[in-house]
């Protein structure tokens, strides 16, 4: 256990530098959920969402899962590059702990999500968002936890596939979907039955309407356990089942 | 002694379009300190074989051993004893040569101030001091290949694997990487197991050579004995005579 520990801060440490040196990666990555926040958020204010509190307390925890969503599918693109130029088998052919070349990729993921995500809650309030401080962390961690498994998986899947276009079209095609299917950009108790049907095998919708029930202060709630619960869930089994892959 | 000892080895890849044979009942035994030159064509199962001497790839069938552990028994002793370069260098292009090699002594569970220490030296001793600054993508190819030789050296392996040390370099970069090969056997009496397609490569730099063709040995001995027993004053006439072809041009 501590050799794993001192093995993830390595990985981590080595892929937060490469992602530092990258320096517009950070931005990059937030542009899309940025301009939704900007040019999308403001049309809603004036709608009826059937919720209590303001549109932004609805739509910024939607932006934030779409941040994650976004940023965590593709990660594995990065992966894919590292296996072709022989760095992934470089490092797996030493002792390091094959599960510390998933952790510290993921960890640092998660770091470069929870400052993205901080930017844009600071943009949310600068645009009208008022939200307790404790939901906005409890937020975030959920966020945070979300990202590690979109992490986990995209990166168990650059481990299976060989090329760059296959796995492009499958991160491609199931991204939009699932996208659309959780919710995100609205609420799904504005959708007709079937759609709210079809929504609730995405274990993302449950984060998102927990990250919401939270930005409303509302904490000791069934939406909130059952979100966090999935989302715990979730990432356990992303996390377990891309550690295998990168053991041979 | 032996350091390396191969028994049956053998990797069957299943495609769509059916079953690939790279590597079919493969056995050799390797000597401590031998420089051994596993030569053969393109598709021969050079890599394939290296991958899973190297812990990388599960064998289908087969067994071996590897400075002093099993491999499928203790694959992490094993990478604790070898240094392994692929072909493709494992290099990050953005990253500095220092951070690679502090990195690797990390990874080889050096503490901080152990890795940063054996990354100065290996610099000195590999000539690569005033690169450790540079990122490595802005390396010549010799240069890189440097690096990468230093990364496999960072734990002083038993055993140095190299799969196709010298491809894409220029001959002067060659002749430098065969000096290298031959400095650090001669320092540190590392052994060196490395897979070549060029024949005059396997014949100046290997004690001994084996010859794989279709995932099997074809023939092994010294470059004298090839030469010798399969006729001709050359290697690339033995080289035909054992595989019926001509090897990739040199
Ligand atoms: N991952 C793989 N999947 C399917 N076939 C493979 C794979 N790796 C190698 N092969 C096949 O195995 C054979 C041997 O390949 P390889 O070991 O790379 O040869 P060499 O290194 O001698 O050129 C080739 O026919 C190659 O196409
Ligand atoms: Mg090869």
């Amino acid at each position: 256990m501590p050799t794993l520990l001192t093995d993830t801060g390595v990985v981590f440490g080595r892929c937060l530098r490469s992602t530092l040196r990258s320096k517009t990666s950070l931005l990059f990555g937030m542009l899309q959920p940025l301009l939704f926040l900007g040019l999308f958020g403001p049309l809603l204010t004036r709608l009826d969402l059937g919720s209590s509190g303001s549109s932004w307390q609805l739509f910024v925890p939607g932006v934030l899962v779409q941040l994650a969503l976004l940023g965590g599918s593709y990660v594995g693109l990065g992966l894919l590059m590292e296996r072709h130029t022989g760095v992934i088998d470089r490092m797996r052919a030493t002792p390091v702990h094959p599960a510390a070349l998933l952790l510290g990729r993921t960890l640092r993921d998660v770091v470069q999500l929870v400052v993205q995500s901080v930017l844009l809650v600071l943009l949310g309030v600068v645009l009208g968002l008022r939200a307790p401080v404790a939901g906005v962390l409890l937020g975030l961690a959920l966020v945070a936890v979300l990202a590690a498994a979109l992490s986990a998986l995209s990166y168990g899947l650059a481990m299976q596939v060989r090329t760059t276009p296959e796995f492009a079209a499958l991160a491609n095609t199931a991204v939009m979907p699932l996208m659309l299917l959780s919710g995100l950009l609205l609420p799904m108790t504005l959708a007709p039955g079937w759609l709210d049907g079809a929504s609730r095998v995405v274990p993302f919708r449950y984060t998102v309407d927990a990250v919401r029930q939270v930005f409303l202060g509302h904490y000791a709630t069934g939406t909130v356990a059952v979100g966090a619960a999935v989302t715990v869930a979730l990432a356990a089994l992303c996390l377990w089942a891309s550690t295998r892959l990168f053991r041979s | 002694m032996a350091v390396i000892t191969v028994r049956g080895l053998t990797r069957t890849f299943t495609l769509k379009s059916g079953p690939v044979h790279a590597v079919r009942g493969l056995d050799l035994t390797v000597a401590d300190g031998e420089i051994l030159g596993f030569l053969g064509p393109n598709g021969a199962g050079k890599t394939t074989t290296l991958r899973m001497l190297t812990t990388l790839l599960p064998p289908s069938g087969g067994e071996a051993e590897v400075a002093g552990h099993d491999l499928l028994a203790d694959p992490a002793g094993v990478r604790r004893r070898i240094g392994y370069v692929a072909q493709s260098g494992g290099l990050d292009p953005a990253c500095p040569v220092r951070e690679e090699l502090v990195t690797q002594g990390r990874l080889h569970r050096l503490s901080p101030a152990d890795a940063r220490e054996r990354a100065a030296e290996l610099a000195a001793d590999l000539g690569l001091t005033e690169f450790l600054d540079r990122p490595t993508g802005a390396l010549s190819g010799g240069w890189r290949r440097r690096v990468e030789i230093a990364l496999g050296l960072v734990n002083r392996p038993a055993v140095l694997f190299l799969d196709e040390p010298t491809t894409g370099l220029d001959p002067g970069g060659r002749a430098e990487l065969w000096d290298l090969v031959r400095r650090v056997r001669a320092d540190h009496g590392t052994t060196v197991f490395l897979t070549t397609h060029y024949l005059d490569e396997a014949e100046t730099l290997s004690d001994r050579i084996v010859v794989v063709d279709a995932g099997a040995v074809a023939a092994e001995g010294t470059p004298a004995d090839l030469k010798a027993r399969y006729g001709g004053p050359t290697l690339q006439d033995a080289f035909l005579a054992i595989t019926g072809r001509a090897p990739v041009a040199v």
